[in-house]
């Protein structure tokens, strides 16, 4: 028997600072009464996670976790996530009257969850993180309580999300019983074995495997409601609906950038050599993806309804970067995440900003004459629909600039045709949003509930999307280096 | 080969002439927007600065190359090979030019028709200035196609917000229309950059021969980007619509400049970039122009609303330059570029001319006009040049590009150029009716008392009227600069394939 050894804790280090971070908060709160203190002191602690995580790095607990810059990459894009998430919540959880201190404390467990997943060696540590991940967002979609649509919205995600989380169980234990491991890299190797052996015994089919094929198809399955990919986005609308606006925010970049994370280890790592079959599958679900997000989008009247739906679209061009399968999709997937966070959450700054005392503001209509009334707020606007249809000189060009580029280059020309006729679509109902704002007239007072934290959101995000939009290297570059895993 | 020419100005003049409007529309930004005399007076600046900038590149381009000059290259995006890379050559100079000089005249022709959202009126056509010499200009393609459709957003919302009664419809079609294009376009791109080898770099691009069957899928996926902006035949139905809806300085950007660009592309990425490709379509780009010259003059008699007639016509005169270009001869394609910029000219003059009117009506209903030359002297006199110089009256500089141009379509094709030529006749028609119907017969009471043309717009209208005489009695000023740029690109197109030298040898027997 060997003796116990205490694992290496170095690279593990982001995530316990988040976890007492986490703790502290909840704590703090039953001292706190100005819960904007809350708030900042979460950013503060998040300063101090940023700071670990770029002195990290390694892999330990026997391979259970790693990281690398992959999961840099990722734990960036979260930390993003959450600041920003933070930044829009303040003014907006005062008004929905839930200035609740734990509502920070969530927001910091959720991240921890997407932390763990991004790093995850293991399909145990994967399913901890998602879990945790999931669990946390499940209460903060819930969390405006006097609210029937939120109440629905959190128990629908709850719901669903236990499916999915079925499903990805199932998948996991068929992957055990097939290899006997849950590591991802032993996985990887036993999966080239068995589909070396498959192809020996029949060669002109050579893939029969049809276990593995379905433990592919499960892990496709549960990954495709993280990620709120077609057919199994029908959570995504009412969920985005119901649940507080600044929470549709942080779920519509958070959980979906750590179902990318999971969905590129797994299938990258564990199914490496079966990229065929699961490119097959991919395939159908990216296509249906950017169909049904774009064109149901068309007919939205409800703001958040439609960046909803349009999420789902995004989804659906992020994928193609995962077809691609060659680390510059890798590449491709992490830039486009990483811009895809400053352009809609400064979407839904601005959503946020026309929630006031009693004026909902989630309607289209409620947009109309906003550049008259309000020209910065809807110039602002004009930015981010522009960035989410991906025109240049926006950061949403770039991103599906190289999105495209990467799909193409791995042959998927034809994809890469259907992509691109489905974002000339999206131009329809991202431009309606414009076209309220510019070219009718204001029917009743909007008033903006303007905050010094939103602003700053606001000013993050817009100059992030103009000046990658205009000078992309560096953004391009790091996402390369980090795909490289 | 080197392909390129050190810029000798001694300055980089393409990113200042590109720069200089975006910089002018963020000084904007931080003016209080009630303070609209000072947005105007700025705005009227920053054109005229922008104007005089680009004399140099007239007076200092040197005619006797077909080489890229005042080029200026950076690295850009480096991981992907993409650069920053300026340069033209006598194909793109005009169009900068007359980019410079139409958005001065859409200033001042907008001086006190624009009353609500100035500001952001004006930052729009500045940022537009900056996008369209941008994209006359770039020799990255990636770079290209950023000006290309960042475009798209102020001429979107210059034709949504201060266009006419049903501006959003026409907005969002000519939006739609054009960004469907323009993605197909992207598609071609990237496949063209992975086809080469990894670069962007439209220079390096062309030196480069691409399989056949290659070529032709690109040509199409190309020609879905360039047949919509020109507009050709089957996908011209956003122009009327875009035309008669944008407010005066959107259409005449949209008629001088914008689908220029379509044509642009052709002569400066299709022909050279799929030689072979070009060539074996010709048929069917002869036959799309020369449906697009007859359909179009056709309609054009059976308009009721002025701005909508322009608009048809602008469809039958890029026919021409169309046709021009897939001549694939000298005479066609100069023809093709020099009518090109008259008809940026002439259309964008007339243009200017009916928002001068419509601005003192606000109709532009034909029906509602009438005897306008007993009212105001001075003004039918200048749209009388404008209307002689659509129809090509010898003198004007109409005449030089459509005769080229008929010159150039009988040698590729008889038939073509017979066609195309009625086109004229048809064209004399809608045109001389028009005129009559606006400025003679008897007065209608609703343009009685109008007060004849101001100084302000005098000085609007005056650079065209020079130039139409100018292009007409004294051309080869302007062909001179164009001729060794597409003997070149001829003789790219004409080189490869044995077909070729057949239909040479059929030339020369037929001489």
């Amino acid at each position: 028997m060997t003796p116990f050894v205490i694992p290496n804790l170095g690279p593990l280090m982001p995530e316990i600072a988040m976890t007492c971070l986490a703790i502290i908060v909840l704590l703090s709160d039953l001292v706190i009464k100005k819960k904007e203190a809350i708030a900042y002191l979460s950013i503060a602690g998040i300063a101090a996670v940023t700071y670990l995580l770029a002195v990290s790095s390694g892999v330990t607990f026997s391979g259970m976790f790693i990281a690398d810059g992959y999961s840099l990459f990722f734990k960036l894009i979260f930390v993003l996530n959450v600041v920003l998430t933070i930044l829009i919540s303040v003014k907006y959880i005062e008004i929905e009257n839930v200035n609740f201190g734990e509502y920070y404390s969530l927001i910091l467990f959720s991240t921890l969850g997407m932390m763990l997943m991004a790093s995850a060696g293991d399909l145990i540590t994967l399913y901890l993180g998602l879990e945790l991940m999931a669990l946390s967002t499940y209460v903060l979609a819930g969390f405006l309580r006097h609210d029937v649509k939120s109440n629905e919205a959190a128990i629908k995600y709850f719901l669903l999300g236990a499916f999915a989380s079925a499903f990805l169980l199932y998948g996991i234990s068929m992957i055990y019983g097939l290899t006997g491991t849950t590591d991802l890299h032993k996985i990887g190797e036993s999966v080239n074995r068995l589909i070396g052996e498959s192809k020996a015994s029949s060669p002109i089919h050579p893939f029969t495997h049809s276990p593995l094929l379905l433990s592919m198809i499960m892990f496709a399955v549960a990954f495709s409601f993280k990620i709120a990919a077609v057919p199994f986005h029908m959570w995504a609308p009412d969920v985005y609906e119901g649940a507080p606006t600044s929470i549709t925010a942080f779920m519509s970049v958070g959980p979906k950038a750590a179902g990318f994370a999971v969905l590129g280890r797994v299938f990258m790592t564990a199914f490496a050599s079966a990229k065929v079959e699961w490119s097959g599958i991919l395939i159908p679900i990216a296509i249906l993806t950017m169909a049904v997000g774009n064109i149901v989008a068309i007919s939205q009247i409800n703001i958040k309804r439609m960046l909803a739906y349009s999420s789902i679209a995004h989804a659906g061009y992020i994928l193609l970067g995962i077809i691609a399968g060659t680390s510059e999709g890798m590449a491709g997937v992490l830039n486009y995440l990483f811009i895809y966070a400053f352009m809609n959450i400064g979407a839904f700054a601005v959503v946020i900003m026309l929630r006031t005392e009693g004026f909902k503001g989630d309607n289209i209509s409620d947009y109309e004459g906003l550049a008259k009334t309000h020209p910065v707020a809807a110039a602002l606007m004009l930015v981010f629909m522009f960035s989410l249809t991906g025109i240049p000189p926006t950061a949403g060009f770039m991103g599906k600039f190289y999105i495209f580029m990467s799909a193409v280059s791995a042959g998927y020309t034809w994809l890469a045709v259907v992509a691109v006729i489905f974002s000339a679509i999206s131009a329809y109902f991202y431009l309606r949003i414009v076209m309220y704002m510019y070219m009718k007239e204001p029917k009743a007072e909007v008033k903006l509930s303007s905050s010094p934290e939103i602003a700053l959101a606001l000013a993050i995000t817009a100059i992030a999307v103009l000046i990658i939009g205009v000078l992309p290297s560096k953004a391009i570059s790091v996402a390369k280096i980090a795909a490289g895993f | 080969m080197e392909q390129v020419m050190i810029n000798n100005l001694g300055f980089p003049i393409l990113t200042k002439l590109i720069f200089l409007p975006i910089a002018g529309a963020l000084l904007l930004l931080l003016i209080k927007r009630t303070n609209e005399g000072l947005i105007k007076w700025i705005s009227l600046a920053v054109s005229v600065a922008a104007f005089a900038l680009s004399i140099p590149l007239f007076t200092h381009f040197d005619k006797t190359t077909h080489l890229m000059q005042f080029t200026e290259k950076h690295a850009w995006i480096p991981s992907l090979n993409i650069n920053y890379h300026l340069g033209i050559d006598g194909i793109s100079i005009l169009f900068i030019l007359l980019s410079t000089l139409v958005t001065v005249l859409c200033v001042l022709v907008s001086w006190n028709s624009i009353k609500q959202k100035a500001k952001e009126f004006y930052i729009s056509i500045l940022i537009m200035e900056g996008a369209m010499i941008g994209v006359f200009c770039s020799l990255d393609f990636m770079l290209f196609y950023l000006f290309w459709e960042a475009m798209l957003i102020p001429m979107y919302l210059l034709i949504g917000v201060w266009g006419g009664p049903n501006r959003i419809y026409a907005a969002v079609k000519f939006f739609l229309y054009t960004l469907v294009g323009s993605v197909l376009m992207l598609v071609g791109i990237i496949v063209l950059y992975y086809q080469a080898g990894g670069t962007f770099d439209i220079l390096a691009l062309m030196t480069k021969t691409y399989p056949y069957q290659l070529q032709l899928w690109l040509f199409w996926a190309f020609f879905a980007a360039f047949a919509v902006k020109v507009p050709m035949f089957p996908v011209h139905t956003w122009l009327p619509d875009a035309h008669t809806e944008a407010p005066t300085a959107g259409s005449v950007i949209l008629a001088a400049v914008l689908i220029k660009m379509g044509a642009y592309g052709f002569i400066r990425f299709s022909l050279p970039l799929f030689p072979e490709a070009s060539k074996a379509m010709t048929p069917v780009m002869l036959a799309l122009s020369v449906i697009a010259i007859i359909y179009g003059a056709v309609i054009c008699l059976a308009q009721t609303d002025l701005k909508r007639l322009i608009a048809y016509s602008s469809v039958s005169h890029m026919g021409f330059v169309t046709l021009g270009i897939f001549a694939l001869n000298v005479q066609g394609m100069e023809g093709g570029i020099l009518q090109m910029i008259n008809h940026g000219i002439v259309t964008g003059a007339l243009f200017l001319s009916v928002g001068i009117i419509y601005d003192r009506t606000h109709t532009r209903q034909i029906a509602d006009y009438g005897g306008v030359a007993s009212v105001m002297p001075v003004y039918a006199g200048m749209f009388m040049v404008f209307t002689l110089a659509s129809i090509g009256l010898p003198a004007t500089n109409g005449f030089i590009g459509e005769f080229l141009i008929i010159l150039g379509g009988f040698r590729a094709n008889q038939g073509a150029g017979v066609l195309a030529a009625t086109g004229i006749i048809i064209g004399a028609g809608y045109m001389l009716w028009l005129y009559q119907r606006v400025f003679f017969l008897e007065t209608n009471q609703k343009v009685e008392g109008l007060s004849d043309i101001n100084l302000r717009e005098i000085i609007t209208l005056l650079p065209m009227i020079l130039l139409i005489f100018w292009i007409g009695v004294y051309p080869n000023l302007f062909l001179d600069f164009m001729h060794e740029s597409v003997k070149h690109l001829l003789e790219r197109v004409n080189a490869g394939g044995a077909e070729t030298s057949i239909a040479k040898n059929m030339m020369e027997i037929l001489k």
